[in-house]
């Protein structure tokens, strides 16, 4: 152990250099975005310091135009309603679908195939749903914010579902059988034994159905067209033609709809790293 | 005799499952079926429509502007994944090195997967259309000296290089966390038969992440072959329809182009050939990880 203590003391700095150099290539638009956001129009030369210089006054004038052109605070809230009933209703359903599927699934066959008919939903991609659930959802009364939510609820159902029956095949079915010898009912089983033991996989899930949720455009596109309402990334579609050229105004509402989901990876930063590597690999 | 509880347990389980796979057909398989449906018809959208039989599917192959569309969608999918693979698993390879500042590096290098892909469309549009060109004079490249998403040549590269700008953030963790299960007494054999480098790349870390490469594959493939908010942004399909993707063509002629049979029927090719390249991928991959 000693010998790999030393190794690791070791920095490999041209590696480390080079990353650090490659970081550019990430800040590069951000800053972009950032110095066009504070500038006026007549500050947009037609050279790259028209791009890339710092404004001559840092003022937020552009962000506040940018909040009343584009409803900010309205879309926001269209956002977080869409993003957070999606988590929760995730968590609540594709918990206890992963649960009743797959224990049953271990002794019914009947219940593998409902298995893989669900999972297999994984391959469809949304433009074949697109235009009959466009059809579908205005005959029920659901073109709007209710419909975006049940159809991501359906939508994030195969992976989340297979997410949670992968963890629960290593957690003993013995926990759940001595409840029940105790009295207890399934239900009440499954919340006070099985939820609170799924809890890794609730971060995982609700990292991974949250990001999906927030930066999705094409289902609100197409289901909330006719309410006139904007999720926060919908915005920036539906005001292109206001911002018209005055891109200082754009880059001040791009951002404006790019910090809510930084400030949440900065703050959870591990657990998103985990929930997404989690997702993918198994 | 089935004990009290047992039969709670299989009435519980029953009612969830009902409630879930009703709740998927129908607004999953349903619409599914219906789209297929529809695909036989010549349904614009609205009013009334009538039997065609299989004349869409016929015409798909026919069409050029499907045809188009399904040429820039493979185009940019292949290209789009080999960049995005070579790319992330060189900067996993360096981000997993003994490096300083690790965590914070990895940090910084997975801020393009969290951002939405429409608004850093916008914002590359603005660098393609504005700053680019400006760079390209001052260098005297011509080939850069004009927005590259005004030409009929160049304007797939500039979605290529945005749809790579952000998977490839998200495929570096998936080889990231693949790396991290190679065991180090595996280097440590490899070094004292004196395998470095190339090598031992070759040789001992890649056959043994082959699975985290195939998922990366697989995941890669599959979202290239969806890209909708690049092509929205960037060039809205253009110039004279040369970044139509399928998914873009779909929307765009079906929901309002007056072809919702029609485009029904390309959704369902797409289906089809969406189901197949993940089916042939996987067994490919999976032969590959059985010889190893």
């Amino acid at each position: 152990m000693k010998k790999h203590n030393k190794q690791t003391a070791a920095v490999n700095w041209p590696i480390t250099i080079l990353l650090i150099l490659g970081c550019i290539t990430i800040f590069f638009p951000l800053y972009m975005a950032l110095i066009i956001a504070f500038k006026q129009p007549m500050e947009m030369t037609n050279d790259i310091a028209g791009a890339l210089a710092f404004p001559a006054q840092w003022s937020f004038a552009n962000f506040s135009e940018a909040m009343r052109v584009t409803d900010f605070w309205n879309s926001l809230g269209n956002s977080l309603l869409l993003t957070v009933s999606t988590v929760v209703i995730a968590i609540v359903l594709h918990g206890l679908a992963g649960y009743a599927i797959g224990r049953s699934m271990i002794k019914s066959k009947t219940y593998n195939v409902i298995y893989l008919y669900i999972v297999s939903g994984m391959f469809v991609p949304f433009a074949i749903l697109m235009m009959p659930l466009v059809k579908q959802t205005a005959q029920m009364g659901m073109a709007n914010r209710l419909g975006v939510i049940l159809l991501y609820v359906v939508f994030y159902m195969p992976l989340n579902m297979m997410l949670y029956k992968g963890y629960l095949t290593n957690i003993p079915i013995a926990l759940e059988e001595a409840a029940r010898v105790d009295g207890a009912s399934t239900w009440r089983t499954y919340w006070s034994i099985v939820f609170p033991i799924m809890k890794p996989m609730h971060a995982t899930v609700a990292v991974l159905t949250a990001m999906s949720t927030w930066n999705d455009v094409m289902t609100p596109l197409v289901i909330m067209s006719g309410t006139g309402k904007n999720t926060l990334p919908l915005a920036q579609l539906n005001f292109q033609t206001q911002f018209g050229t005055n891109y200082n105004l754009a880059f001040a509402s791009y951002l404006l709809a790019l910090i809510p989901i930084l400030l949440f990876y900065i703050i959870c930063q591990k657990q998103i790293l985990n929930g997404v590597v989690n997702g993918a690999v198994k | 005799m089935i004990s009290k509880g047992a039969q709670d347990r299989k009435r519980t389980f029953l009612i969830i499952t009902i409630v879930t796979v009703a709740l998927f057909f129908c607004f999953n398989t349903l619409p599914l079926i219906k789209g297929f449906i529809y695909s036989f018809t010549n349904f614009k959208g609205y009013g009334s429509y009538e039997w065609v039989g299989l004349r869409n599917y016929k015409d798909l192959f026919g069409d050029a502007r499907v045809g188009k569309s399904y040429l820039f969608t493979f185009k940019y999918a292949v290209v789009g994944t080999i960049i995005t693979n070579i790319v992330s698993l060189m900067l996993a390879l360096g981000l997993n090195s003994k490096i300083k500042g690790k965590s914070a590096l990895r940090g910084i290098y997975f801020i393009p997967n969290v951002l939405g892909g429409l608004v850093i469309g916008y914002i590359f549009s603005f660098f393609f259309t504005y700053v680019l060109p400006v760079i390209g004079q001052s260098m005297g490249i011509e080939g850069l000296s004009s927005s590259m998403l005004s030409s009929t040549d160049k304007a797939w590269i500039a979605i290529v290089i945005v749809g790579c700008w952000q998977a490839i953030a998200m495929n570096t963790i998936i080889y990231i966390s693949g790396l991290q299960t190679v065991p180090e007494d595996v280097y440590e054999a490899g070094a004292i038969d004196g395998v470095t480098g190339w090598k031992k790349f070759k040789s001992l870390t890649f056959p043994l992440i082959i699975p985290f490469f195939s998922i990366n594959m697989v995941l890669c493939m599959k979202n290239f072959l969806m890209v909708f908010d690049q092509v929205m942004a960037l060039t809205k399909g253009g110039p004279s329809q040369s970044t139509e993707s399928i998914s873009y063509l779909i929307y765009n002629n079906g929901m309002s182009g007056g072809q919702f049979g029609f485009q029904s029927a390309n959704a369902f090719l797409f289906f089809v050939v969406i189901v197949a390249i993940s089916v042939i991928q996987m067994t490919a991959t999976g032969k590959k990880e059985e010889q190893l």
